[in-house]
């Protein structure tokens, strides 16, 4: 019982149509016009769920743990060191790693919009592009991290990175006490996607 | 620890049938509602095909949320993000001419006045 004799404007608004429509729209056109198909597009998308999730990033983390000489070369230039483990790809051209310390917590941000690294984190997680992030970690990241649940000591010195179009940031998050294991995939699946955006540290080896 | 994207996916299985995506980092839904990930699949398989130059589509998608940003972005609610991603995508799409900017309305228009019944 829609009632469809509404008048209304053509100019490049269509936004009054429930977005679901509007992307199905968009999707068949597409489709019909050959430009993607649909295969392609749910490829790409379990690709990014699952296969280039934060698991790529834990894997560089634990091999920085593990060999000082690849964290050197990490810290020097954090996509060519991430790509020895062969991941790459969009929005990760040009990623900055940067080393939590005793000293020194790093935490990343976009202001601007959901900058990422994805070939080493996957898709973003909603709070990242939530204005409220956006806008409070910069101007009072110790409230921010607190929320998160890590309370850092008034001596830590809090570092906010802005993740913009041309560089992204990634957190190398200290190895914790206890933290037990002599090859990558023993201490990958211990670093958590938060930590390596920094909101968190990773978690102690609960035994 | 392959190279080319995706490329290794086998048959793809309505992996995206739910009517959310179920949350896979940490626990965190990164997709509240299945258009939004085809909306980002689709911007993917379009910047991959070479039809859209990423960095074209991250200053549309920008600009979008800057506009968002003073209204309903505030809401902080996800599908506002992921409108201004849609947004953008159209944008692009019909500025590049790879699909009328009336097609699409139209299209929409169409599948919007589907019988209530259809559910999927």
């Amino acid at each position: 019982m829609t009632d469809h004799d509404h008048d209304h404007d053509h100019d490049h608004q269509p936004s009054a149509v429930d977005p679901a429509i509007r992307t199905e729209a968009l999707e068949q056109l597409l489709i019909e016009r050959g430009l993607v198909t649909t295969n392609r597009i749910e490829d790409l998308i379990r690709h990014y769920e699952e296969e280039v999730g934060p698991m790529n990033g834990a894997k560089v983390v634990a091999a920085a743990w593990l060999d000082p000489e690849y964290k050197a070369r990490l810290l020097e230039d954090g996509a060519a060191a991430i790509a020895e483990l062969g991941f790459g790809g969009a929005q990760g051209e040009r990623i900055v790693v940067v080393e939590n310390t005793d000293d020194v917590h790093n935490v990343v941000v976009c202001t601007l919009c959901s900058c990422y690294p994805w070939p080493v984190l996957g898709l973003p997680p909603s709070w990242y592009k939530s204005p409220e992030y956006r806008a409070r970690v910069a101007r009072e990241p110790r409230a921010v991290l607190a929320e998160f649940g890590t309370d850092l000591p008034d001596e830590t010195t809090i570092r906010v990175w802005d993740s913009s179009a041309e560089v992204r940031y990634f957190v190398l998050p200290q190895r914790p006490e206890g933290a037990a294991g002599d090859t990558v995939d023993d201490l990958a699946p211990l670093v958590t996607r938060d930590s390596m955006i920094g909101v968190r540290v990773v978690p102690s080896a609960a035994k | 620890m392959n190279g080319d994207p995706a490329a290794t996916a086998p048959g793809v299985d309505l992996a995206m049938e739910g009517p959310a995506a179920p949350p896979r980092l940490n626990g965190e839904l990164v997709f509240d509602a299945p258009w939004q990930t085809r909306a980002f699949g689709m911007a993917a398989a379009l910047v991959e095909a070479g039809q859209v130059e990423w960095t074209h589509f991250q200053a549309a998608l920008i600009t979008r949320v800057r506009l968002a940003d003073s209204s309903a972005m505030d809401t902080g609610v996800p599908s506002v993000y992921w409108q201004c991603w849609l947004d953008s995508l159209g944008d692009l799409a019909t500025d590049g001419r790879l699909i009328d900017a009336s097609a699409w309305s139209d299209r929409s228009e169409r599948l919007a006045g589907r019988p209530s019944g259809h559910d999927h």
